[in-house]
């Protein structure tokens, strides 16, 4: 296993025809939905490799003589305007615009040079001709438009593009700064939470997101499970909350790990914008942007693992950071556990599933089968103890189609991608 | 998959040490679950110095567990609180300084050294880490670790802070001192194989840190004079006598 391989973010873009998965060797692997042809009707739906590029080095500070890894940490589309492809992509430290574009004719007949590129000889052209475009086989470049650079001092961990389409936010652990898509060399800092004095930190931005709607309004969790709303309109710095978004402690299941537990690893807007979704380390919770001192619905992903949170504290599991996401029309949640295993919420009727992504268990075109967990004394046949589960078999990233019910899951370093299947 | 720590009986002085360490099974107290929660912390806390660059919600997740922890033995009155002297420095009845546990950017350098308990723990285990970890200075001095950490913790001055390492060390030392002679042992009684092999990112390291513990200690405690030590060496020869009768075991 090749640990530049691993996957370290999956996303669909905004038609749901591109996906795009960055790794940890800076690496961005672009995949194609199939169009459906009379001729290849099974094909439809199949997602095949459109394009490979390296989007970041690693590099080295100098002035802290520390590495900066290259894993890509977030991928974010841009909406699509023209012909060609946007999205950003961004490590620790450095944001990079991408853009990707297809090339399928070229130019033939020029003036100047040969066809194989070299300048002719000025007293061999004796008459001039016209350039006609001539078909080619389709070539798909990526070539990079803006790097954002130098202005976390912080690992960034989110990036999230406004409805504008114009400006976009990037978060670390302690500021988030809005950048104007055409600007590189400056970013005004929204949120600062870094203490005057750093002894007195307790506290870490962990995600960060525009809504989807209002280009004004933004959300950011924190590492003690709290989201903060803000309003651009309200002030330059967006130090004061607008809403602040808190479920109140169970003080029956207070231990010292409740604070980690608690500790938000992502936040997603519905697709509608009327509500968002958190995970923390043992659950997902959806809330009401209208609501802020508790939840609307909780969903236990994978409880089964309170009683082991000394020894996931131990092995470091208990700082896994999991992603979660919704279908289109917001109806079903979906997120990843440990084992190879992800969880789907349906909203309306509480049905869960739990499902696995591995080789042996997703032959193509077979349907998967639910997986079950079991955490009392007697196991059934199929069924997993929570002893047997693999802690480094995680699924972290996770991605849902934004119309259909197809879905992408990275677990470790393979893409699976699974589609309802319609009869 | 089981919890560190489950496995040690609680400590009675006088049962003969061969007995205790043939009653593993038993459930621990709650102060040593505590207390052992509170090492691996540290520990976490010292390793993830040596990493490429610290996660820094991890390490802010960590200190706020070791300031929980540290909050509540100070309440039971298991903590004891030194005062330090005119030096300037912070008193230990600060806790744990999360500048020092998870500095990352050099614009915090302003060479300030906070010197809580947790920091003296993290110099303590990292001197004796030097021979396992090959990216630390092999000198056995106070200064080896602040090569390496010289980055993430931004030591302006070395010679402050090897007097600030003393006086830490002869805080360490007076705490060792007012604690009881059991809670020393259990201090000490860490240090057991079952506790420290199964973790493999703290393999390489707390193997060696189980026999330099003591090792440590001896040549820290050399160079310094004041009254503090000379109780302290009896001290460090009872707990030579136990961790013997433990690795013998």
């Amino acid at each position: 296993l090749s640990t530049a391989d691993i996957i370290s973010t999956v996303e669909f873009n905004y038609s749901g025809d591109l996906l795009a998965t960055g790794d940890k060797g800076g690496r961005v692997v672009i995949f194609q939905r199939e169009q459906e042809t009379k001729s290849r009707p099974i094909s439809r739906g199949e997602y095949n490799v459109y394009s490979t590029f390296q989007s970041h080095e690693p590099e080295f500070d100098y002035l802290k003589s520390l590495e900066i890894e290259e894993k890509i940490n977030k991928i974010r589309w841009l909406p699509q305007q023209n012909a060609a492809h946007f999205l950003l992509s961004t490590n620790d430290k450095t944001i990079k615009l991408w853009k990707i574009s297809e090339r399928d004719k070229r130019a033939e007949g020029y003036n100047l040079k040969d066809e194989d590129g070299r300048l002719r000889e000025p007293f061999r052209v004796t008459e001039l001709r016209v350039p006609t475009l001539k078909p080619m086989d389709l070539m798909v470049e990526a070539s990079p438009r803006r790097t954002f650079a130098n202005a976390h001092t912080y690992h960034i961990n989110s990036i999230s593009v406004n409805s504008d389409c114009a400006t976009y936010l990037s978060a670390d652990d302690l500021r988030i700064n809005l950048w104007h898509l055409e600007v590189t060399n400056r970013s005004f800092n929204i949120v600062d939470i870094k203490p005057a004095n750093m002894e007195e930190l307790t506290e870490v931005i962990t995600a960060a997101e525009f809504h989807p709607q209002h280009c004004n309004v933004f959300v950011y969790s924190s590492s003690k499970g709290t989201i903060r709303l803000c309003d651009m309109r309200s002030a330059a710095l967006c130090d004061q909350h607008s809403k602040f978004f808190e479920e109140p402690e169970d003080p029956s299941s207070r231990s010292f790990f409740s604070e980690i537990i608690s500790s938000i690893s992502d936040v997603k807007f519905s697709h509608s914008g009327r509500y968002m979704m958190t995970r923390d380390y043992l659950s997902v919770k959806v809330w009401d942007l209208n609501m802020e001192n508790r939840p609307v619905e909780t969903y236990q992903v994978h409880e089964y693992l309170r009683s082991k949170l000394c020894s996931l504290y131990e092995n470091d599991c208990i700082f896994d950071k999991f992603e979660c996401c919704w279908n289109g029309s917001d109806s079903t949640i979906m997120t990843g556990s440990y084992n190879n295993f992800f969880r789907t919420f349906e909203r309306n009727s509480r049905r869960d599933t739990t499902l696995e992504a591995s080789r042996e268990s997703s032959k193509p075109r077979a349907i998967l089968k639910p997986r079950k967990v079991c955490t009392t004394g007697k196991r059934k046949k199929d069924e997993i103890t929570v002893d047997s589960l693999d802690f480094n078999k995680k699924i972290l990233h996770t991605a849902w189609h934004p119309t259909e019910n197809i879905i992408a899951v990275a677990a470790t370093n393979n893409l699976y991608l699974f589609q309802e299947k319609v009869n | 998959m089981f919890v560190r720590g489950l496995k040690r009986k609680c400590f009675d002085g006088e049962e003969d040490i061969e007995g205790t360490l043939a009653g593993f099974k038993a459930i621990p107290s709650y102060n040593l679950q505590r207390q052992s929660l509170l090492d691996m912390s540290l520990v976490k806390l010292q390793l993830c110095h040596m990493l490429v660059e610290p996660n820094l919600c991890r390490s802010v997740l960590i200190a706020n567990t070791v300031r929980q922890i540290q909050e509540e033995m100070t309440q039971d009155g298991t903590w004891q609180m030194i005062n330090t002297q005119s030096t300037g420095q912070a008193s230990l009845d600060r806790l744990v300084s999360t500048d020092i546990l998870c500095r990352s950017s050099r614009d915090q350098a302003e060479g300030k050294h906070v010197p809580a308990y947790g920091t003296f723990s993290k110099d303590f285990e990292s001197d004796q880490a030097q021979d396992s970890s090959e990216t630390m200075s092999t000198a056995p001095s106070v200064q080896a670790p602040r090569n390496l950490q010289s980055n993430v913790w931004e030591m302006e001055n070395p010679q402050e802070n090897k007097g600030n390492f003393q006086k830490s060390l002869d805080q360490i030392f007076e705490t060792l001192e007012n604690k009881s002679p059991n809670s020393v042992e259990d201090l000490f009684s860490e240090v057991d194989n079952s506790y420290y092999d199964l973790d493999t990112m703290l393999t390489g390291m707390i193997s060696n840190t189980k026999m330099g513990h003591c090792d440590s200690l001896e040549t820290f405690s050399s160079p310094t004079n004041t009254a503090s030590n000379s109780n302290c060496k009896s001290d460090l020869n009872d707990l030579d006598h136990i961790v013997e009768i433990l690795v013998e075991s």
